[in-house]
């Protein structure tokens, strides 16, 4: 790895030591990344930005936070109305968890739509699936900290689900709160976990970048580096492409931070918790809207009850996407020449949306059958479309290499 | 750096100080944003607003008798409220100040002679002298004795003997009346 001769004597000395110069050269100016990647690929350095604000504004805010639960919530309010800029930092971690969400979600889908999951990415794609379940541990169990009534009562609802678990589910419930019902152990082991969790998603982001720097990076034509006319160094022309990234995620965080802080959050969390009043309507935050919905559709099926069924379908829904490197049985990667996928993969991000909107509404009839009709194109979509469509899809044809269309373009002009 | 085709083909060279001047105006303005982002976090770890709203206290002085010492609790440390005998007065003003580690004359430390009012917290290191009970040991001085590392202090409370660089502190404090005074 140490191929790099670096002038400065002492970077010399060092490196010769404990190669962290190289490594750094190795995956910066050393990493040839392909020229042709568009703005889709920035958000997984958003994802990054995010989770190191995450992290810093959450080792601030529990510098003054209170794990008890007669004294978390009046610790909150003291952060917002006495800590000097806490206010500033509850909102950055509170809608930035929002902005975390959202740019992975769009990473996901980019990685849908050009096949980086598609070999030899299969491990690049697991780990980065881990760190979204993990996410979504980490944001749940954040939310209960404030101790409102939504902390509170989305702590019963999802801790409840498993409950649905034949035989042990009740123990496991009863494991979980430390107790009979949600209540100052399970705050305490929350707060704790939550502290923890961020640092194992660090983990798994480093494992991700191994495993990205081995595989190296897809390309919205999902074809293979030819060689170094592909490529650029990943600094500074990714990183510079990177930061102005950052820079546009920026001002719309900050816009939403200083002019729309509680648009995301719900009213009912700045009431304390209550063990013996629930909210009239339960929702959760938007990001776990789809799998929300899926849990509330799903009736009794054959033998199995509809809320272990509901239980099931969510866990499916998350671990189906474990499976889509084989599920996906086209050769060829990136949408773009894929004529039929390119529509149904439209069509499943409508589909997503939908349940997001479905999650959040009252559910009456109407909403559940909604809710079945949505949950039924996101099972469709991994478990038909994906295995169908490499039989049937008529491909267009790809290029020879990531330079030959920009030559033949030039060629034209 | 790779080399750019497009760039290699007759194009003119890259004008090196305007790149120069680009990359520093970016450079510079990322570091001025990344300090004024730190602020926050930083100032966030100051007293917050309801730790400085305690940041005074009423003191009621009718209680302590000639000779009585009182300790009482202002920003989390001991202030020392000592009601002087003419004895101890008579002492404290009887030293010759320029033999003092830190010269201080006892009329500079004290706005009415009977009472000495003093943060209880020992110049050294941060302990807290004894001397508060009449059954506490009060050093050399008659003052307050300090049981980390032996400093003595006379009864203005200066430094005397023993490893503290200074006199013991002296708040900012006021009479509201005759017998209540306002502490910070």
């Amino acid at each position: 790895m140490s191929d790099h001769a670096f002038q400065n004597r002492t970077i010399r000395w060092v490196d010769s030591r404990l190669p962290i110069f190289s490594i750094l050269h190795h995956s910066t100016s050393g990493y040839p990344a392909p020229k042709n990647l568009n703005y889709w690929w920035n958000f997984g350095s958003l994802a990054l930005f995010m989770l190191v604000t995450m992290i810093l504004t959450g080792i601030f805010l529990a510098m003054n936070y209170t794990p008890e639960a007669t004294l978390a919530f009046n610790s909150v309010e003291r952060i917002m109305r006495d800590v000097n800029h806490g206010w500033l930092l509850r909102y950055l971690h509170s809608n930035g968890a929002s902005f975390f969400f959202f740019v992975t979600y769009v990473h996901i889908f980019r990685g849908l739509y050009y096949g980086s999951y598609k070999a030899p990415r299969e491990l690049l794609w697991w780990l980065g699936l881990a760190i979204y379940i993990v996410m979504m541990a980490t944001a749940f169990m954040g939310y209960v900290l404030p101790w409102g009534q939504m902390s509170f009562w989305g702590a019963t609802v999802i801790t409840n689900l498993f409950s649905a678990i034949p035989l042990v589910g009740e123990s496991i419930t009863t494991w979980l709160w430390g107790g009979f019902a949600v209540g100052n152990p399970t705050l305490n082991r929350f707060f704790a976990l939550h502290y923890l969790l961020p640092f194992v998603i660090l983990g798994i982001v480093g494992l991700h970048l191994w495993a990205l720097h081995t595989a190296k990076s897809n390309n919205p034509l999902g074809i293979d580096v030819k060689g170094p006319q592909d490529t650029v160094p990943f600094h500074p022309y990714y990183t510079v492409k990177d930061m102005f990234g950052v820079g546009v995620l920026v001002m719309i965080y900050a816009a939403v931070v200083f002019f729309l802080p509680n648009a995301l959050g719900d009213v009912d969390n700045y009431i304390p918790a209550n063990s013996l009043v629930t909210p009239t309507h339960i929702v959760p935050e938007w990001y776990l809207l789809p799998f929300y919905a899926m849990l509330r559709s799903i009736p009794d099926i054959w033998f199995i009850p509809a809320k272990l069924a509901g239980v099931l379908t969510l866990a499916f829904a998350l671990l189906i996407l474990f499976v889509v490197p084989w599920l996906d049985t086209s050769k060829v990667r990136s949408a773009r020449f894929r004529p039929v996928y390119k529509w149904l993969f439209a069509l499943f991000v409508v589909d997503c949306i939908w349940l997001d909107w479905i999650g959040a509404q009252v559910p009456n009839d109407s909403i559940v059958l909604e809710g079945r009709l949505a949950t039924i194109y996101y099972f469709g979509f991994f478990l038909i479309i994906m295995p169908l469509l490499g039989w049937f899809e008529k491909t267009k044809p790809l290029p020879t290499s990531i330079s030959a269309p920009v030559l033949k373009a030039q060629e034209k002009a | 750096m790779a080399s750019n085709s497009a760039t290699a083909s007759g194009k003119p060279p890259v004008d090196a100080s305007r790149r120069d001047f680009l990359i520093y105006a970016a450079t510079g303005a990322a570091a001025v944003g990344a300090a004024l982002a730190a602020w926050p976090f930083i100032n966030s770890m100051n007293p917050a607003a309801d730790t400085l709203a305690l940041s005074s206290i009423d003191v009621d002085l009718k209680p302590v008798e000639e000779g009585q010492r009182l300790t009482v609790a202002w920003r989390g440390k001991p202030v020392f409220i000592d009601h002087r005998t003419k004895k101890e007065i008579d002492e404290a003003r009887a030293v010759n100040v320029a033999e003092l580690r830190d010269p201080q004359k006892d009329e500079e430390r004290v706005k009415k002679a009977e009472w000495l009012i003093m943060v209880g917290i020992c110049t050294h290191l941060g302990c807290v002298p004894l001397g508060q009970k009449a059954s506490d040991p009060r050093g050399e001085f008659g003052g307050w004795f300090c049981p980390c590392h032996g400093s003595q202090y006379d009864t203005a409370g200066r430094i005397r003997k023993g490893p503290a660089p200074r006199n013991l502190e002296v708040p900012q404090y006021a009479f509201t009346t005759d017998t209540t005074v306002k502490i910070g």
